[in-house]
């Protein structure tokens, strides 16, 4: 089975505070902790998860900077056969349906049976995977935490409120979301980064996959992002200060207060 | 002015609470526009859920087919490519069926698709004005959306205060005739109901809720020894479950419990929507969090900033001490 996976690389929120600089047109960049978005991991995991019981071979592929071939390396370190960077400058300001046109130009020049997207990014739209797959015209399935490949089909489960699961059986080609908690995605260590470090990656710009350049982005996005600000959220919580004993001391009585403590 | 519409979410008959909410965010993008409820389903239960919206909402279009009578959003975008008018608006619930149903849906009506928006400033000629927020909620964004040709809007639910006005009291139209070839390559076999798990979290009065601050399997016996001394019990944000480190029951959030305890401890949880989202009831909320400007914080009565791993074992200490 041929398996493409769209990933991206983003700012680590767990790792990193995020601040928006003094122009409030980005977030401050300098010294932040990038990786591969959480949910990617999941898809990449899966897909060769899959290559190793049927055949075939994982393609990871982005759209971004030079920068981004360094999630494209961790990936294929991981065990994806081939990396594709999708870059131009022509793309940058791309809505996520710019995103995903460039993204279905890539798909339409290779022959994936199976193309897996992480279920959102730091973005939080969960856009992309369900916009390519309408584009494609294939099948789609979003929030995707089980797969089993059966001949042409696949059985997928999808997860839902309360922590059901929605069984399908849908189509190849396809499009599918993953969502975390599919697998458990496998250490990368120093020595796998450097086995994949000088394998050539391909690249490919707006002219190489026929995109007419006025319909990605900046020029071709219909939602754009003003500005960054800190969000106003009420007036937030009472925040205890002081020694730790003395933190401790108020916490408890808050907690016989309300009734936290048996 | 385009028309507008509200994609209705219904279970057995009753309409979900988003119905009402997506109401409110429909009046704020068009103060003075007629809103019709789109209500997909099938028999009985899908009357009862158009009938429940028809005393909001200023019209009602249901469509009934047994294709419907269970979750099927491939089915759904195909009938509303053929239903609705081309360059209207469409909310939709950001939660699992709408985030299944409107990337595409919004590429196949050739609109602009809005994702997850919290809050909407207004419109300007054909441009949307609406607030979202990234990086899991840490800083917010203007975004503007350009509706000239539709737009699908994906609405955070919980957001907009459900509209209780009930001055709709529209009529429901049948529009099952019109939703022309709905047939997909994507088949619903079952749902899988969730386990049940060792302690049923939406009965604790107490919970000790463990997140990603954590870091590590081991240190989760630290906080079952306060949970312990506290009388409460233990539950989880969702990465603690795909690490495989507590069982799914556990997990509090949209894809996980609704809880409704009296004392909310949220050690090392960030504050993101889908995990606030299964907090209910207005429980008192105490945060832990290492970082001062973590979301938590704005959701919390009582803060403290501090690491998880130092201040747990103290505190678990001195409640022994009492
Ligand atoms: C469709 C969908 C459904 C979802 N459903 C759910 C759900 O039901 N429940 C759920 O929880 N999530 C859910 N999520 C995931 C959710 O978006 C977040 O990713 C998740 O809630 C984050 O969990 P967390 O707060 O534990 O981790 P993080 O966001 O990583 O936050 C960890 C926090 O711990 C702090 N921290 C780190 N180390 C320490 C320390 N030593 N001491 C103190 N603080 C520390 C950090 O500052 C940070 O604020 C869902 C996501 C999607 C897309």
């Amino acid at each position: 089975m041929e398996i493409l996976v769209c990933v991206k690389r983003v700012p680590d929120t767990a790792e990193n505070e995020i601040e928006i600089n003094s122009e409030g047109n980005d977030i401050e960049r300098d010294d932040l902790v990038y990786s591969v978005n959480e949910w990617d991991n999941y898809a990449v995991e899966e897909a060769i998860q899959i290559v190793d019981k049927v055949g075939g071979s994982v393609t990871v592929v982005t759209v971004g900077d030079e920068e981004s071939e360094e999630v494209l390396r961790r990936e294929m370190a991981m065990g994806a056969q081939n990396g594709l960077l999708l870059t131009d400058d022509a793309f940058e300001g791309s809505d996520g349906r710019g995103i995903a046109s460039i993204l279905a130009a890539a798909v339409k020049k290779g022959n994936y049976d199976l193309i897996l997207t992480g279920a959102q990014a730091d973005d939080g739209a969960a856009e992309v995977g369900g916009m390519l797959a309408a584009m494609l015209d294939v099948p789609y399935a979003s929030l995707v935490n089980t797969i089993e490949v059966q001949d042409s089909k696949l059985k997928v489960g999808r997860e839902v409120e309360g922590g059901n699961q929605d069984m399908y059986e849908i189509e190849m080609p396809c499009v599918l979301s993953i969502q975390t908690g599919i697998n458990e995605p496998r250490y990368v260590g120093i020595r796998g980064i450097r086995k994949v470090a000088s394998v050539e990656i391909p690249e490919q710009g707006a002219s190489d996959l026929g995109i007419d350049a006025s319909t990605v982005g900046e020029k071709g996005a219909r939602v754009k992002r003003m500005d960054y600000f800190m969000p106003e959220m009420g007036e937030g919580a009472e925040m205890l200060e002081g020694s730790t004993e003395e933190i401790i001391e108020k916490l408890i009585e808050y907690l016989k207060a309300k009734g936290g403590l048996k | 002015m385009a028309d507008i519409f509200a994609y209705i979410e219904h279970d057995q008959g009753v309409a979900d609470d988003s119905a009402l909410e997506l109401l409110t965010a429909a009046k704020k993008i068009f103060p003075d526009a007629p809103v019709t409820a789109v209500v997909m389903g099938s028999g009985g239960d899908l009357d009862k859920a158009a009938n429940d919206v028809a005393a909001s909402y200023n019209a009602v279009w249901k469509v009934d087919n047994a294709a419907f009578s269970f979750p099927d959003a491939e089915a759904a975008r195909k009938a509303l490519v053929n239903i609705l008018p081309a360059d209207c608006v469409l909310l939709v619930p950001h939660a699992h069926l709408g985030m299944d149903l409107s990337p595409g849906l919004a590429i196949k009506m050739d609109s602009a698709f809005v994702p997850d928006i919290v809050d909407v400033e207004g419109l300007e000629g054909n441009t949307l004005k609406v607030i979202r927020q990234e990086f899991a909620g840490q800083v917010s964004a203007h975004v503007h959306a350009d509706i000239s040709s539709g737009a699908v809007v994906n609405i955070r639910p919980g957001v907009f205060q459900p509209d209780e006005s009930k001055s709709g009291g529209g009529d429901v139209a049948d529009k099952s005739g019109d939703t022309g070839d709905i047939s997909v390559k994507r088949k619903y076999l079952e749902t899988v109901q969730a386990e049940a798990g060792e302690v049923d979290i939406t009965k604790s009065e107490v919970l000790v809720s463990v997140g990603r601050g954590v870091e590590d399997e081991d240190n989760i016996e630290t906080m079952f020894d306060l949970a312990e001394a506290m009388g409460a019990d233990v539950s989880c944000s969702r990465p603690i479950v795909d690490a495989k480190w507590l069982e799914k029951a556990r997990q509090v959030g949209t894809s996980g419990q609704t809880v409704k305890p009296k004392v909310y401890m949220a050690l090392g949880i960030s504050g993101s929507f889908q995990h606030m989202g299964g907090v209910k009831g207005n429980p008192f909320i105490v945060a832990v969090n290492k970082n001062a400007k973590a979301p938590i914080f704005q959701v919390a009565d009582v803060g403290i900033e501090a690491d998880i791993l130092e201040f747990v074992p103290e505190l678990t200490e001195k409640i022994k001490e009492l």
